[in-house]
Parts: structure tokens; sequence; C-alpha cells
């Protein structure tokens, strides 16, 4: 600007840009990602590293899903490698899944409660007894709407 | 008044930016847009009774074993598990009307036997090759017929389709045999 390219242009100054409605532009995202976020309510205490698949379905509704996890603990000094159940933040036992179902059930609004789905979140390295036997319980409780958990598989 | 004349001092709101910018930095950070995915099954519901006798002709069943030691056995022979989406398929189209395949593609079930030794990995291979062989069938069937994939169909066609082509998974419970 300092008079390189005529007398008119060196004396004009631009106008400073307006940075006033920038905080409104970040609010907007902030807003939008703070709504769309879902904070991780359950600590994993079983190690589930789900497989890979390739012909896997996104599961609608987040809140119709009831999630069981069966893995190796991720304390294995205190808990052994040995493959445990997780209900919500609690290990348990074979028998008290059909409790676990009656109780999540009863926390849901009546009409959404016959599409429920049970989403199986099972490291990959689990055997399929424990997890056969799990569905033996599902079965008991009624609740026959499984998801086996799975990855996207890279090509 | 003595404030009268004065002017309250504008607040500068340039730092307002950074501290949005603070917050949604955390937020895009701790924000995960995953939904849960996987492989939708359907559970039997629990007999009430003794299960009722279904008589099955054998041609119509495809055994799928699946051992101790991940190995799989399909029809009595041992194959990889790469040849089980094409065996699939040819069992429930049998597009040469062979005697041993079955009858027809509604009649078709498939029986998985895994072990309790079974990898839960294996299982899910397993199921995702019967799944793909399905899977395809039906998107070549939507294809000649209404010259859309399946997915792409309306769903009444859909439901069509899939009377077509029932998805029958048999599962037995699965076996204590070899040591895991």
């Amino acid at each position: 600007m300092l008079g390189q390219s005529g007398k008119n242009r060196a004396r004009k100054e631009l106008p400073a840009l307006s940075t006033a409605s920038l905080p409104d532009i970040i609010f907007m995202l902030l807003f939008f990602f703070m709504v769309v976020t879902v904070m991780r309510e359950k600590t994993p205490l079983v190690r589930t590293r789900v497989p890979e698949a390739t012909e896997i379905v996104r599961l609608e509704k987040k809140s119709w899903v009831v999630y069981l996890y069966i893995g190796p603990p991720v304390r294995t000094d205190l808990y052994g490698t040995a493959p445990r159940i997780q209900l919500n933040d609690a290990f348990g036992s074979i028998d008290q899944i059909i409790e676990f179902i009656e109780h999540e059930r009863s926390q849901r609004d009546e009409r959404v409660r016959p599409f429920l789905t049970y989403s199986l979140k099972v490291d990959r390295e689990t055997s399929m007894g424990i997890v056969s036997d799990v569905k033996q319980e599902l079965r008991k409780a009624n609740a026959l709407k499984l998801n086996y958990s799975a990855v996207r598989r890279k090509e | 008044m003595a404030r009268k004349g004065k002017k309250v001092p504008e607040i500068n709101a340039a730092s307002m930016a950074d501290i949005a910018f603070l917050l949604l930095i955390f937020f895009l950070l701790v924000t995960t847009i995953d939904t849960d995915k996987g492989i939708i099954r359907k559970l039997p519901p629990m007999p009430k009774g003794p299960p009722p006798e279904v008589e099955v002709h054998d041609r119509n069943v495809f055994v799928v074993r699946v051992n101790a030691f991940d190995q799989l056995m399909v029809e009595g022979d041992i194959i990889s598990i790469d040849d089980l989406r094409k065996r699939t398929k040819e069992f429930i189209l049998n597009p040469y009307n062979s005697p041993d395949l079955a009858e027809n593609p509604q009649k078709a079930i498939v029986s998985l036997k895994s072990d309790r030794g079974t990898s839960y990995d294996m299982y899910i291979q397993v199921q995702n090759e019967l799944t793909a062989a399905y899977n395809e069938i039906r998107d070549e069937y939507a294809l000649q017929h209404y010259g859309k994939e399946y997915e792409a169909l309306p769903k009444r066609l859909q439901k069509e389709v899939r009377k077509q082509f029932p998805m029958k998974i048999s599962e037995a419970e699965p076996e204590e045999t070899g040591n895991q």
C-alpha cells in the first residue's frame, strides 16, 4: 500500500474484517457436537475386540439396544484371563442374565420393549462355550433379536 | 446520578471465539459417532414341551460343522472358509439340479454346529460367509427381476425376494468334543 501503484489507492484503507460473528459460528458447531456426543457411560471391565466381518448392518436406534460384553478381563492381574461376562458396570454370572434382561426391559418404555435388540460384544478370542451359554439364557428370557457386534473388514 | 454521562465500556468479545474453540475441540475429541454394527440374527424361541417332529429331506439340509480347532466341515468335506460362500450358494440355488442339493431355495436349511472350543472369531466368519451367500443370491435375483440391488428395492419387493430365498440357519447346541 505504500504508494506503489497510483495516488488514489495509497490513501484508502481496507476496512477491518469483522470477526464478531465468528463466536456464533463456533458456538453453532459446538452445540452440534454437544448434542451428538454420547458419553461412554460404562467403564469396560472386559476387553472386547470384536471380530471383523463384511455383511454387517448398522443398528438404527441406540436406545433400543441392550449390550452384553464378553471377553477376558482388562485387569488380568486381578481377575485372571478366563473370559467373563460384563452386565452394566459389574461382572455377571450366567444365571444373572435373565434378571439383567428383565431389569433393562423395565427401564425402557413399554412400547419399545418388543423391539429391543441385544448386542453381543464379544472378544474375538473367546471360545464359543460361554457365548452359547449366554445365548441359551437369552432364549430363556425371550430376548431373541441378537446382534453379533463386528467391525467392517478392511479389504 | 453521577454516572449518568459515562458510557459502560464495551466488553471485548475477541476471546469468546477462543473459548468456544476450546470447548469445540474438547467435544470433537470426545465424540464417537460410532453406532453399533454387526450381524443380525434371530434366536429360536425356547420350545414349550417337546420339539415337534419335522421331517426334512436330507438333501435340503446343508451341514456345516466347526470343530474346536476352527476347522470347517461342510457336507462331509473339510474345506477352507474361502470356499464356504461358493458352496452355500451352490447348495441353495442348485443350478444343475443335482439330487444331493436343495430341492428349491425355499426348502433349503443351513444347519450350523460349532464346538464349545471354537473361537468366536471363526464362528463369526462362518456366519458372515453364510450371510454373504444369501445376500449375493438376493442381490442377483433382485438385479435380474427388478433391475436393482436388494437394498435399493422398496420394502414390499424386498419382502418378496426374502420369501424366495428365506435365510434359514438352524443352530444346534455346541458340543463339547475336543479339549479346549
